[in-house]
């Protein structure tokens, strides 16, 4: 007995040995700061920047130049950035995550002066319904039928889950009604909500899990799910909101990484992405077909009427506060209302 | 097992240990560089916590608790770690006791199976649990967007904690005075209730805070099933990550603050409830 | 299968649950109390519920398409690397928690110092701090931007957050608690008067040590070193936060797994989850080989 265990010792530290030879070894080899790019961003653009930094290898400004990149949820990725994780690029979902960065001194807050103001992929909240769309859910009235069952994510631990609320919230002013109207529509639609996953992509798996009737999506994770062989349908409203993807190069950046955005900006890189669901933020990028979506001959169709943060809402920064506020919010307190009231 | 072949009768008695000494220069030495360890892990980082807290002052702390989202999240979380700890009081015990003293075919794999909760990432303990116990769930369980999810949750990642704790004491435990109590005519109940019991009460107990403990500190396995409800299935570590994602550090960390509070409360509680039943017995 | 008579005695057929005991004293039972059954039936049916189909689905899941997801998962370098890395990372831990683990078990038990029981109420806490929390601790003290000690660390050369010693530094926090409060209970049930035996026979406090003391936590040792294993190789929230999760530098096994699943590739994450799994049960399982059976005196 006293054998086997100086046997499993001694194994234990051969094992300890070889993986520790091997293991840790954590610099990139070799490559100069010149020609590395650390790009840090949120979870789902992951597969368009790899197809385009691919792209961009072959010309002349992207040959030679190595990326290191972190992937993850967008609001731990920018305090991350904030607390010192190395970072030349960065890509999030909301702008807030972006603004974060500026008052921290490290993006200049000429940020969004270009001519798509900072943003570099879109897409639109969606209904995603099962398939067969057996409740019929079209439209945002049907959402607050009673009985139907609302899965979205929880937009007081999310930034990118407020897209949802505000498209809610919009709707209601774009068609004509007042801010009681809208106050009304949301107490309605929250009380018909059954579930409030942490993110996006919890509330997908808790909707694909058999959670609810329809999930508040975006249409780019959609077509991404559809992608990867999930099986559901999504519909386009008839008002939504665009949702803005912002980018940003960080003061202290290598120069590469400017050269960088602007080939994402360019119809090659945007093609890419619209490749992966999102929505081309520049005019005339030709990309073809695109598999997962409803049509994949016509994958992005015109939205009747598309709010936006800048024409409907102001400045990210206002509507934060407006509705989003930890006490005072708007949809903070519709929240905990819909919570206490059953 | 051990060389020196010392009485061990009293063992199964729960007795003082003889009265510990006090601090050689080496055991002093190696005190102080534990406690510099601790200190530099765990001690200033925690204070980073509650200093960070202590920026709002006083506050920020009454602001947080009184605020009925997070009052409720606490009695959430709390409440059911408790319950959850209680079960595992018990179940606990009755598995560490079949796994020892009980001898059947597969045993060994039931001494694998208990480790794995803690292996598994939370993410993926959260996506089979949802799979199987929710919606969809194959057996008509379905606790999805209920309390029970939390129950389940906490359930799966505690399990190990007192059946581990109580094992190797168990393992250790001298027969000889449940032998000789059931010659005297004791019955299995009161011999394990007079004799056993006692004996394990401490490595119960410890497996008790650890449970407690890890239960209250759950997230990711919680976070698809429960589906987060304010007032209903929302957890303190969803409150917490509101607040951060509000940058709203001081209310986060007054938050966290009570939580820790809260869990060395119930530590140092089950420390002395402990002691009393080993005394009495 | 026939239950075999117990040798040990009576007491061995004592149920833990008093409520199916019989009463009265029997020896040498020919048939085992009913309550044994009952017994194991409960342990293994709760078992199987809690543990044991869940799990099963995770290996399910991980070969719905065969050995492609697999594959997938070990022909990627970047996985391959992240596997080693949480490997190294779990063993340090380990390593770090174990002897500091038994330092501080025998300090506790055998010493008598002011402040003793507010350390050992003290040592559980890391257990009870959530990991988003355990992350921001770290962070605020090691962060290179604006933490305590971080900056003038990282003027020195030495990155902590973002870096592997972060990653270690998480994950020994998270499985602090497991050693001690394996060890104490054992420690507190086997008593001194060997210990002082030996000493007073001469031995100095290396030899105690080593031929008393150690021997006697041996199993303890194990099941504390097996949780802690475990625990290391399964953090996933504390390591999210400070890891800084680079491709290829500081991303484990359990941050590919979440991206993976962020990215709707539900048979990549299972599969690298069932590795991890596999990972832990060779461990679990070496040490149930070589663990004698209980119920031995």
């Amino acid at each position: 007995m006293k054998n086997r265990l100086r046997t499993a010792v001694a194994l234990g530290a051969a094992s300890l040995l070889a993986v520790s030879a091997c293991g840790s070894n954590d610099d990139g080899a070799g490559a100069s700061d010149d020609e590395t790019i650390s790009i840090v961003g949120f979870a789902v653009p992951e597969a368009a920047n790899k197809a385009i930094a691919e792209e961009w290898a072959t010309t002349d400004e992207g040959e030679g130049v190595e990326f290191k990149t972190s992937y993850g949820a967008s609001g731990d990725q920018s305090r991350a950035v904030e607390s010192g994780l190395d970072a030349d690029y960065v890509h999030f979902s909301v702008a807030s995550d972006v603004t974060r960065l500026v008052d921290a001194g490290l993006v200049a807050d000429t940020w969004d002066d270009g001519p798509t103001k900072g943003i570099v992929s879109s897409s639109v909240v969606v209904f995603a319904v099962r398939e067969g769309n057996p409740e019929g859910i079209e439209t945002w009235d049907d959402l607050i039928r009673p009985g139907i069952e609302i899965v979205t994510p929880n937009p007081a631990s999310s930034g990118a889950a407020r897209w949802n609320a505000l498209a809610a919230w919009g709707q209601v002013i774009k068609g004509g009604g007042s801010e009681a109207d809208a106050q009304a529509y949301l107490t309605s639609f929250f009380n018909n909500v059954v579930a409030l996953p942490g993110s996006g992509r919890d509330a997908t798996t808790a909707f694909l899990g058999g959670t609810g009737d329809v999930l508040m999506a975006y249409e780019n994770e959609a077509i991404l799910a559809h992608q990867n062989g999930e099986e559901f349908d999504y519909i386009i409203p008839d008002t939504t909101m665009l949702i803005e993807n912002p980018a940003a190069v960080l003061e202290d950046a290598t120069p590469k990484a400017q050269e960088w955005l602007d080939f994402v900006l360019s119809e090659d890189g945007q093609r890419q992405f619209a490749l992966t669901g999102f929505r081309p933020v520049i005019d005339g990028v030709e990309y073809g077909e695109v598999e997962g979506a409803n049509d994949p001959a016509n994958p992005y169709p015109d939205v009747p009427n598309l709010l936006t943060v800048e024409t409907d809402f102001g400045t990210w920064d206002e509507l934060s506060d407006k509705f989003f506020d930890e006490e005072t919010g708007i949809v903070t307190q519709i929240i905990a209302a819909s919570g206490k009231g059953e | 097992m051990t060389a020196v072949a010392v009485p061990r009768g009293r063992s199964a008695r729960r007795r003082r240990p003889a009265r510990p000494g006090g601090l050689s220069r080496v055991s002093g030495l190696g005190l102080g560089v534990a406690m510099l360890w601790f200190s530099l892990l765990v001690l200033i980082p925690l204070l980073a916590v509650v200093v960070t807290a202590a920026d709002g002052g006083w506050e920020t702390f009454r602001a947080a608790l009184t605020n009925e989202q997070t009052a409720a999240a606490i009695r959430l979380t709390v409440g059911m770690a408790l319950l959850v700890t209680a079960i595992n009081v018990v179940m606990g015990t009755l598995i560490a006791w079949v796994l020892v003293r009980d001898r059947f075919v597969g045993k060994r794999v039931l001494e694998v199976l208990i480790d794995i909760p803690f292996a598994l990432p939370t993410i993926v303990a959260g996506l089979v649990l949802l799979s199987l116990y929710g919606n969809d769930s194959p057996v008509g369980v379905n606790v999805a967007n209920t309390r029970g999810a939390v129950f389940l949750a906490f359930l799966f990642v505690t399990l190990p904690f007192v059946v581990r704790t109580v094992q190797p004491v168990l393992a250790e435990l001298d027969r000889d005075a449940e032998e000789a109590a059931a010659s005297l005519g004791a019955s299995r109940f009161t011999t394990f209730r007079r004799i056993v019991l006692p004996a394990l009460t401490p490595a119960i107990a410890a497996g008790a805070a650890l449970s407690f403990a890890r239960a209250v500190s759950e997230y990711g396995a919680l976070v698809l099933l429960s589906g987060n409800l304010p007032f209903k299935t929302e957890v303190t570590s969803v409150r917490i990550l509101s607040s951060i994602e509000n940058d709203n550090l001081t209310s986060a960390a007054a938050v966290a603050t009570i939580l820790l509070a809260i869990s060395l409360a119930v530590i140092v509680t089950l420390d002395v409830v402990q002691r009393r039943i080993a005394r009495r017995g | 299968m026939a239950e075999p008579v117990d040798a040990a005695g009576p007491a061995d057929a004592a149920p833990a649950d008093g409520r199916r005991a019989r009463r009265g004293s029997r020896r040498r039972r020919p048939r085992p109390a009913v309550g044994r059954y009952v017994q194991r039936l409960i342990v293994v049916a709760y078992l199987f519920f809690l543990v044991a189909w869940p799990v099963s689905l995770v290996a399910k899941n991980a070969f719905a398409d065969g050995l492609v997801d697999m594959r997938s998962i070990l022909d990627d370098p970047d996985v391959i690397h992240a596997l080693r890395l949480t490997v190294y990372v779990a063993i340090v831990a380990v390593v770090i928690n174990t002897v500091f683990g038994v330092g501080i078990s025998i300090l506790l038990v055998r010493y008598e110092f002011p402040g003793r029981r507010a350390l050992s109420a003290l040592i559980d806490l890391p257990l009870s701090v959530s990991p988003i929390v355990v992350g921001l601790s770290l962070v605020l003290v090691y962060g290179g931007r604006n933490g305590w000690f971080g900056p003038a660390l990282e003027d020195a050369g030495f990155q902590v957050i973002y870096a592997t010693p972060g990653i270690i530094m998480a994950t020994v926090f998270v499985a602090l608690p497991l050693v001690v409060r394996e060890v104490v209970p054992v420690l507190e049930e086997v008593g001194i008067e060997q210990e002082q035996a030996a000493w007073s026979l001469g031995a100095n406090a290396v030899q105690t040590f080593r031929r008393i003391t150690l021997p006697s936590i041996r199993w303890a040792l194990v099941y504390g070193v097996v949780l802690s294993l475990a625990r290391s190789l399964g953090e996933f929230g504390a390591v999210k936060v400070v890891s800084g999760n680079v491709l290829g530098e500081t991303r484990t096994a359990t941050l590919v797994v979440e991206e993976k699943y962020l990215n709707f590739d539900r048979g990549g994450a299972y599969a690298t989850a069932f590795l991890l799994t596999m990972v832990a049960v060779a461990c679990i399982v070496v040490v149930s080989f070589i663990r004698p059976d209980e119920g031995q005196p």
